[in-house]
């Protein structure tokens, strides 16, 4: 997916804010006083409703976090949505209340949208685009280039629980579980811990697909430093862990739909810990690691058990164990 | 017993780890410990466990990978099953991306034709029951773990009158590997870790003949990493104290001796002992399982007649070596370079239990 993004869109689209793949586009040349930032984002989640959540839901929140982990406030939603012809009314109904009762959590306003109906058999029932706009005072700046040998990473609670919601809700596996997704809104989490320590804050993004490992790669990938996990600090709820261990999964790769993973300076850490743990979104927070300056470009694991261990990308999708 | 963190517990691993290493120096030699199970491999990795080991003591990887070991003829068969008209593949996901000789069950599945990712057999014959005009065929893989579910769900299909259900068996039997491996002495097994799951079915008396033919000591062994570390040190004790070499179950409390025999009543209803080409290694004897003639309507390779061409491998893969143990996957040019979990030139890169993506993933060879 990657290479195709890069060889055929960033090929043809040719920018120098494009060619970032930020989070957001930070648009900077906009406004004397303010930093504009700018995203989308499309859904296709299956099942459309799961335990904790569902697509409306989380083509708000999505997007509202991408706006978020680069610092800014959101405040603007397009909503883009495709159905298929029979979709039910009374499910569309169900996802636009969820939208609406989302966005109005999130402080966010849609402000204009656009509907259509593709023939039936065309696409799988319901996709969602949604675009964010959100604004910050000039001065507020996050980067990976400003991350350093020494600084914290943290994490605001529990992983993986999203995509264990949904794979379940998939109804693959005959387990009952109650595990929910933790899909949720970050921004007002994010804005209250950039109140309280602005200068403190190197960079943030949220540990979608391929999990809290795969957003660690990322950042550290071609960097001077490293980055070093220490397993006991890792959040995971029992049942996931459980979960877990029955399918053969690695919670560092699982998607989270309500998590931002924060790099701090080592200073500001423990401000920035305990302001996070007054969020109803942020009880869970831990430190989990720290940026080291060797081995450069790459994630290493402290086991629970003592040992060291390379902490690689994601590769594909993980599978279930066969045996 | 919250055993995941108790069987983890980074206390007692460093004692198991201590012990491990004043034993070894009594012993004052070099030992190779090779294990038969994918998800060993991956425990050793995950967990660190060699580097918790002094020098002297070497573990190897066999060819403990169920879909490493199927060969690509198994796999071109297959991608010609999915292009029957009417036919579904049923598979376990790791399968979908394996090379074969000109395809791969993902690519064909771009290409239109139906394959579908299945947790379990069971799962395929209710696909069989939900699409009564489509033939369902399960792509049998694995080792004594996975066969006796493939071995219900023969039986439940003639219960529920299921017609349109076929499997096509490659599945495997551990112990011929092993005595073949032992046999060949390409490379030297001191001892045994035995797979765990694998002996829940057989239990532990079936590996006694390798103690009393080859010398050879065998601990069926849990796969947490107290598991792993304890059967290491039980090894290691029979060889520094010269004691005889036995068999010895650490996974007491899911293994027993004689395994489980509803399963094994199973498996020897359903199936019988085949030769059967294992990937990298060639043809060992009784080593596979095939279905019985009793349930030869079920049998895919009957009722699918297809033309597979010969294959033909990528000659610079040495899966093969790796899965005898010979050579390790920093010692081959492709690894890391053009082999990888993205583009896996053979099976052990691409299975979630082969040794090469283990290796890969844990970076036990950087």
């Amino acid at each position: 997916m990657h290479s195709l993004i890069r060889d055929i869109f960033l090929r043809h689209f040719k920018g120098e804010i494009l060619n970032k793949l930020d989070d957001s586009a930070i648009l900077a040349k906009i406004s004397e006083k303010y930093t504009v930032s700018f995203t989308t984002d499309s859904y296709t989640v299956n099942p459309l409703f799961f335990p904790g959540g569902d697509i409306g839901k989380l083509a708000v929140c999505g997007t509202v976090n991408d706006i978020s982990v680069t610092g800014a406030e959101p405040l603007f939603l397009s909503c883009s949505v495709i159905v298929e012809e029979g979709f039910e009314t009374a499910a569309l109904e169900k996802v636009a209340e969820s939208m609406s009762k989302t966005a109005k959590q999130a402080g966010v306003e849609v402000v204009t949208g656009d509907f259509k109906v593709v023939e039936k058999g065309k696409m799988d029932r319901l996709f969602i685009n949604t675009a964010a706009l959100g604004v910050s005072e000039k001065g507020v700046e996050t980067g990976i280039n400003l991350i350093k040998p020494g600084d914290m990473v943290i994490i605001n609670g529990y992983m993986g629980d999203h995509e264990l919601a949904v794979l379940l809700a998939r109804g693959d596996f005959s387990i009952k579980s109650d595990i929910k997704s933790d899909c949720a809104p970050l921004n007002g989490l994010i804005q209250n811990i950039l109140r309280k320590s602005p200068g403190g804050i190197r960079f943030m993004r949220d540990p979608t697909r391929g999990g809290v490992a795969t957003t660690l790669n990322e950042i550290a990938g071609n960097a001077s430093f490293g980055i070093c996990l220490y397993e006991k600090e890792i959040p995971v709820r029992e049942e996931s862990a459980a979960l877990c261990e029955m399918l053969g999964f690695d919670p560092l790769y699982l998607a989270n739909e309500g998590k931002v993973i924060i790099i701090s300076s080592k200073e500001a850490a423990g401000g920035i810990l305990s302001e996070m743990k007054k969020h109803r979104y942020g009880k869970n927070s831990r430190i989990i690691g720290e940026v080291v300056g060797q081995p450069s470009g790459r994630v290493i694991l402290n086991t629970a058990a003592g040992s060291r261990r390379i902490v690689d990308m994601l590769s594909g999708s993980q599978l279930p164990r066969i045996c | 017993m919250k055993y995941l963190s108790e069987y983890r517990n980074s206390a007692a691993m460093k004692r198991l780890a201590g012990a491990i290493r004043r034993e070894a120096e009594g012993l004052g030699r070099s030992v190779n410990i090779m294990e038969v199970c994918g998800t060993h491999t991956m425990a050793i990795g995950r967990y660190g466990i060699r580097k918790m080991l002094p020098g002297s003591i070497k573990l190897l990887s066999g060819p403990g990978c169920p879909v490493c070991v199927t060969p690509g003829g198994y796999l071109d068969r297959a991608i010609e099953f999915s292009r029957l008209p009417g036919t579904v593949i049923a598979t376990f996901g790791d399968m979908v991306r394996v090379p074969g000789s000109y395809s791969s069950l993902e690519k064909e599945h771009a290409a239109g034709n139906n394959i579908r990712v299945v947790y379990s057999p069971l799962e395929s014959l209710d696909l069989a029951e939900r699409f009564p005009d489509k033939k369902i065929i399960f792509l049998g893989v694995g080792f004594e773990t996975t066969s006796p579910a493939a071995a219900i769900s023969l039986k439940e299909a003639g219960k529920r009158g299921i017609k349109n259900f076929y499997i096509f068996s490659g599945h495997k039997r551990i112990l011929p590997a092993m005595e073949l491996l032992l046999k060949s002495e390409e490379v030297k097994i001191d001892a045994f870790i035995c797979p765990g799951h694998v002996s829940a079915v057989i239990g532990s008396r079936p590996y006694e003949f390798i103690p009393e033919k080859h010398n050879v000591s065998c601990v069926v062994s849990g796969f947490e990493p107290l598991d792993i570390l304890q059967s290491i040190l039980m090894v290691i004790r029979i060889m520094a104290k010269g004691e005889k070499p036995r068999v010895e179950n650490q996974y007491r409390r899911v293994v027993r001796e004689k395994g489980n025999r509803r399963a094994l009543a199973l498996l020897s209803e359903v199936f019988e002992e085949a030769d059967t080409e294992w990937r990298g290694i060639g043809t060992i004897e009784k080593s596979g399982l095939v279905l019985k003639k009793t349930y030869g309507d079920y049998d895919a390779l009957k009722e699918f007649p297809v033309k597979v061409k010969k294959t033909g491998e990528d000659k610079r893969c040495i899966c093969g070596d790796i899965l005898r143990g010979i050579k390790n996957p920093a010692d081959c040019i492709l690894f890391g370079r053009e082999c990888n979990p993205e583009n896996p030139a053979g099976p052990c890169m691409v299975s979630s239990e082969g040794t090469c993506a283990a290796f890969y993933r844990y970076g036990n060879g950087r």
